[in-house]
């Protein structure tokens, strides 16, 4: 039976269409709709990028309280797993499903560019088919994407393996502590990071590293 | 209705972009003697219940991670 992914569309979203394409590589994909109570029976969700509710008070703040981010929680705390991705990040570090929060750039600039992430941990279903270490390139396109987290809370996400992605050195180009560009929820089923694997998956337009992490979904759901 | 003010501020210690760009433009004007800007946001409601204004803050105005804020119940109505 082929994997079903759910893609939730908030108003303001703009990167659905590529998480549909890109999901749709490795089962099929379906778009769910922000007032959606029920994930209709999917195996797999990915928020995507975007400016869900024009980014009003706080990016992802909003979106954070939409009916179907509560269908997102439950699934979340069965197990199930869920990617982030840019405006999908903040809006899952907003509803606490993520640890940290996502602020301005430092330089306070939107970025738009190719940059390269090393994997730091294949322990999650959305990195099980990686190497560890492994380079990706992948396109990153944001303002808000300098990961924080207070003392205590890096301690604890540095203890217990949370970080999944890094910023190959020297690439931190928004600022973000300890180089994050994605972490995972202490169950690890939830990941979120603020490049665009979903922008990667033709080499036609750059690079497909991005696929890796929609075919790690095979070797962990579908077992 | 009570009228209420709630201030909102980046943590000490968390870098503000916005500031820092602000500051960075005060001397272009000639004013030269302005440091340590920080922004943050201002929210004006009418409340029926007060009580409810730490949680409303917790919850949704404010994010508690990187952000104080400060209530202020005795401000004059809006007009």
């Amino acid at each position: 039976m082929a994997l079903r992914i759910g893609v939730p569309q908030f108003p303001g979203s703009c990167d659905e269409v590529d998480a549909l394409l890109a999901a749709g590589s490795v089962g099929d994909a379906e778009l769910l709709w922000h007032r959606d109570r029920d994930l209709k029976g999917v195996d797999a969700v990915v928020i995507p990028g975007g400016f869900s509710y024009g980014d009003y008070l706080r990016a992802g703040a909003i979106a954070g309280l939409s009916p179907v981010m509560d269908a997102v929680a439950d699934f979340a705390r069965e197990g199930g797993p869920v990617l982030g991705i840019c405006n999908g990040f903040q809006v899952l570090c907003a509803a606490g499903l993520l640890p940290g929060a996502l602020l301005q750039n430092a330089n306070r600039r939107f970025v738009c560019r190719q940059v390269e992430l090393s994997v730091e941990t294949t322990s999650t279903p959305w990195t099980a088919a990686a190497e560890p270490g492994q380079l990706l390139s992948i396109p990153a396109k944001h303002q808000s994407g300098r990961w924080y987290a207070p003392e205590e809370m890096l301690a604890e996400v540095r203890e217990n393996d949370q970080v999944v992605f890094r910023y190959a050195a020297g690439g931190n180009f928004n600022g973000s502590l300890d180089d994050v560009a994605g972490v995972c929820n202490q169950s690890r089923n939830v990941v979120g990071l603020m490049p665009h694997p979903e922008h990667a998956v033709d080499p036609l337009t750059g690079s497909a590293d991005g696929l890796v992490l929609f075919r790690s979904l095979l070797s962990g759901v579908a077992a | 209705m009570p009228h209420v003010r709630i201030l909102i501020r980046p943590k000490a210690g968390i870098l503000d972009p916005q500031g820092t760009a602000v500051e960075q433009a005060l001397p272009q004007l000639g004013f030269g003697g302005a440091s340590n800007v920080r922004i943050g946001r201002l929210v004006e409601l009418d409340v029926e219940n007060t009580d409810e204004l730490e949680a409303m803050c917790e919850k949704l105005l404010v994010n508690p991670l990187v952000e104080d804020y400060e209530i202020q119940t005795d401000v004059p109505a809006a007009s």
